[in-house]
């Protein structure tokens, strides 16, 4: 099991299509994998659990991914957040 | 009897009878299922799914066929909650773990979600949970194997009253001619359901609040789109007088298209250059059909609305490619966005919070040349948009000199970059200016030497002019064409236009008013825009005008001391006309 912490920097937080663009991701690895978000815990497969999550610029989540192919998914999606969701 | 307000859609009255459809149609209740059953319930809810996918898929294609991009957008939205592991895991397992029915499983976990929607107070999250529905609606639909060709049991005419009509259900009721018009509970100028009845060329009343609460099935109503207004129950003498004011709608439509082929000339034979206002890619069509101009002002804001990232180039070339082949050789004036901070400060722009005074505050060009990447993606686009065609560019908000000096400038970076890309483009795209602030008015003299056009949106120029809110009650009265400053500073603007020999348009709203485009050709005008659907009525109105006699009143309305007097001649001149 891997543990990560991960600021959010793009501007416009988890909004929808950062929200689609991370679900999209997170479903092509086998592993389980959450977020939290101040003790609040959504599946990073479900578009619909990271929008509840109302995460804006600036919040602290934490990543956890568990299972075969945990290393690429935990880096995979550590690289979408600095990627900042391609804004622009 | 019993009369409804909310926001009319479509101009247009219909009379009929109320066909409700409802949204709580549907009663589901938890059946216990024996433990040997439950693997047969899983299939037939994985069932359920694959079939909402293939209804999914179809109605995304119909959607971007009959409706365009932006709509077919909204669906892929569909196809992204139908995948979310909350439908295809947790409904499964919660089947398994209640050995329960697959419906009741699923509403379960969709009232979860919208609950926690419900807590966060966005505009947004209200949106998200009508697609939620709609999507969880459709697999509870074919689990159950409810036909949702509601209409087909009825063939008389119906008006639709609904608490908000699903995306994927306004394409099926396209396929139903007796359909007369729309009453609805939810939803705005903007909504789904209102550029539906656009499309559909029916009158709708959206934002009623309780109407499905008030009609019953087989009630009549009257459906005013003009004034947005809905009669319940009418007496047989409003029943009446509705339709002689439908026949006369009618009547005035047919008229109308006589003179779609006609050209925009006065009765002595003077030509005026009439142009259409478009405010979306919606109605290119109709464009085409009324002999007009060109389009004297394509409005781009619609791109940037109701989504959260900016819209891309392609995107944006992809449009105006559009828009500029729909008139052939015709001009195309494409304004760049006039967009408060607000309506980017989702997609990656510093939010400058709630600002006091919006209208005089950061929009338009101050917005976009802080945050030049806009600017730039969009005059990129037109021109790469523009190879063969009579594209023109038109900023909003400009106030001085310097600011055409920047545009110009990044426009000169971007066609270096556009050699540099190889890629073909329209090297000499006439630049222009929309004059609306007072202070680009006075310097018109300067700022014609910069630009290559200008057209003159009256309705902000005399709100900045008089100081008048127009939508503020208390002083909207005092909104005036007519007022002595309004013709001085119009005849400034046009007599400098000419004097450099540049050509002048205006596309406010005084070019649609029967008076107001009177003096505005009195005063010289080479052309005016008006929106779609008031284009044949001015063209009408132009084709009753006498040019020289207009011309001859251009001096006794300017020496006019108010507004009283200078409206007097202008009617006096208008009953003479007919002579």
């Amino acid at each position: 099991m891997i543990r990560k912490e991960i600021v959010v920097i793009n501007e416009q937080g988890l909004h929808a299509r950062p929200c689609g663009m991370l679900s999209n991701l997170a479903m092509r690895f086998e592993s389980e994998i959450k977020i939290i978000k101040d003790g609040y815990e959504v599946n990073a497969k479900s578009v619909m659990g990271l929008l509840t999550l109302a995460a804006s610029k600036g919040s602290k989540i934490i990543l956890i991914a568990n299972g075969r192919d945990e290393k690429e998914a935990t880096w995979e999606i550590e690289k979408l957040f600095e990627s900042k969701f391609d804004e622009e | 009897m019993i009369i409804k307000r909310g926001i009319g859609v479509n101009i247009g009255i219909a009379i009929g009878k109320v066909f409700i459809i409802r949204d709580d149609n549907v009663v589901i209740e938890k059946r216990n299922l024996p433990k040997e059953k439950i693997k047969e319930e899983i299939n037939r809810y994985k069932m359920a799914l694959s079939k909402t996918k293939e209804e999914i898929d179809i109605i995304k294609a119909q959607v971007l066929e009959a409706l365009g991009k932006q709509h077919a957008k909204l669906i892929d939205a569909h196809s992204m909650i139908l995948k979310d592991p909350l439908i295809t895991k947790e409904v499964i397992n919660l089947i398994s773990t209640q050995m329960c029915n697959a419906e009741y499983a699923l509403s379960i976990k969709i009232e979860e979600t919208i609950k926690k929607f419900d807590k966060i107070n966005d505009t947004f999250f209200t949106e998200k949970k009508n697609e939620i529905i709609d999507v969880s609606r459709r697999i509870i639909f074919n689990l159950i194997n409810v036909s949702r060709s509601f209409l087909k049991e009825t063939k008389e005419p119906i008006i639709i009253v609904a608490n908000n009509i699903y995306p994927s259900e306004l394409l099926n009721i396209r396929k139903y001619p007796n359909v007369l018009a729309f009453c609805i509970n939810l939803g705005s100028k903007t909504s789904h359901t209102a550029l539906f009845a656009q499309n559909m060329g029916i009158p709708a009343v959206v934002g009623l609040g309780d109407i499905t609460k008030i009609v019953k099935d087989g009630d009549s109503i009257i459906v005013n789109g003009e004034e947005g207004s809905v009669i319940i129950s009418p007496t047989d003498e409003i029943i009446d007088v509705y339709k002689k004011k439908k026949e006369q709608l009618h009547k005035n439509e047919l008229y109308l298209s006589k003179i779609k082929k006609l050209p925009t000339i006065t009765r002595d034979n003077k030509k005026i250059n009439l142009m259409i206002n478009l405010d979306s890619q919606d109605n290119l069509g109709d464009c085409s059909s009324l002999n007009s101009d060109g389009i004297g002002l394509f409005r781009t804001e619609f791109l940037y609305l109701n989504r959260d990232n900016i819209p891309s180039e392609e995107e944006q070339t992809d449009v105006y490619r559009k828009v500029l082949n729909s008139v052939g050789d015709l001009p195309v004036i494409i304004r760049t966005a006039d967009i408060g901070a607000d309506k980017v400060s989702n997609i990656g722009i510093k939010d400058v919070g709630k600002e006091t005074n919006p209208f005089m505050g950061f929009r338009g060009i101050r917005l976009f040349l802080r945050y030049p990447q806009l600017l730039k993606s969009q005059i990129k686009a037109i021109y790469r948009a523009s190879q063969r065609s009579n594209a023109r560019i038109m900023i909003p908000m400009v106030t001085s000199v310097d600011e055409i000096i920047q545009v110009r400038n990044i426009i000169e970076d971007i066609k270096k970059e556009l050699v540099e890309q190889n890629i073909q483009f329209n090297q000499d795209i006439p630049l222009g200016i929309m004059v609306e602030i007072p202070s680009s008015a006075i310097i018109i003299d300067y700022i014609l030497d910069y630009v290559d056009f200008i057209s003159v949106g009256t309705n902000d120029l005399i709100q900045y002019l008089l100081a008048v809110d127009r939508v503020n009650q208390y002083v909207s009265n005092m909104y005036d064409p007519f007022h002595p400053a309004v013709l001085r500073i119009l005849n400034l603007i046009f007599q400098s236009a000419h004097k450099k020999g540049k050509k002048v348009s205006v596309c406010g709203e005084m070019a649609c008013d029967y008076l107001g485009s009177m003096a505005l050709i009195a005063l010289g005008v080479d052309s005016m825009s008006v929106p779609l659907k008031m284009f044949l009525k001015v063209k009408q109105h132009i084709r009753n005008l006498n040019y020289e006699k207009l011309l001859s009143i251009s001096t006794k309305i300017l020496n006019a001391d108010n507004s009283t007097a200078i409206i007097e001649i202008l009617q006096n001149e208008l009953a003479n006309h007919g002579n």
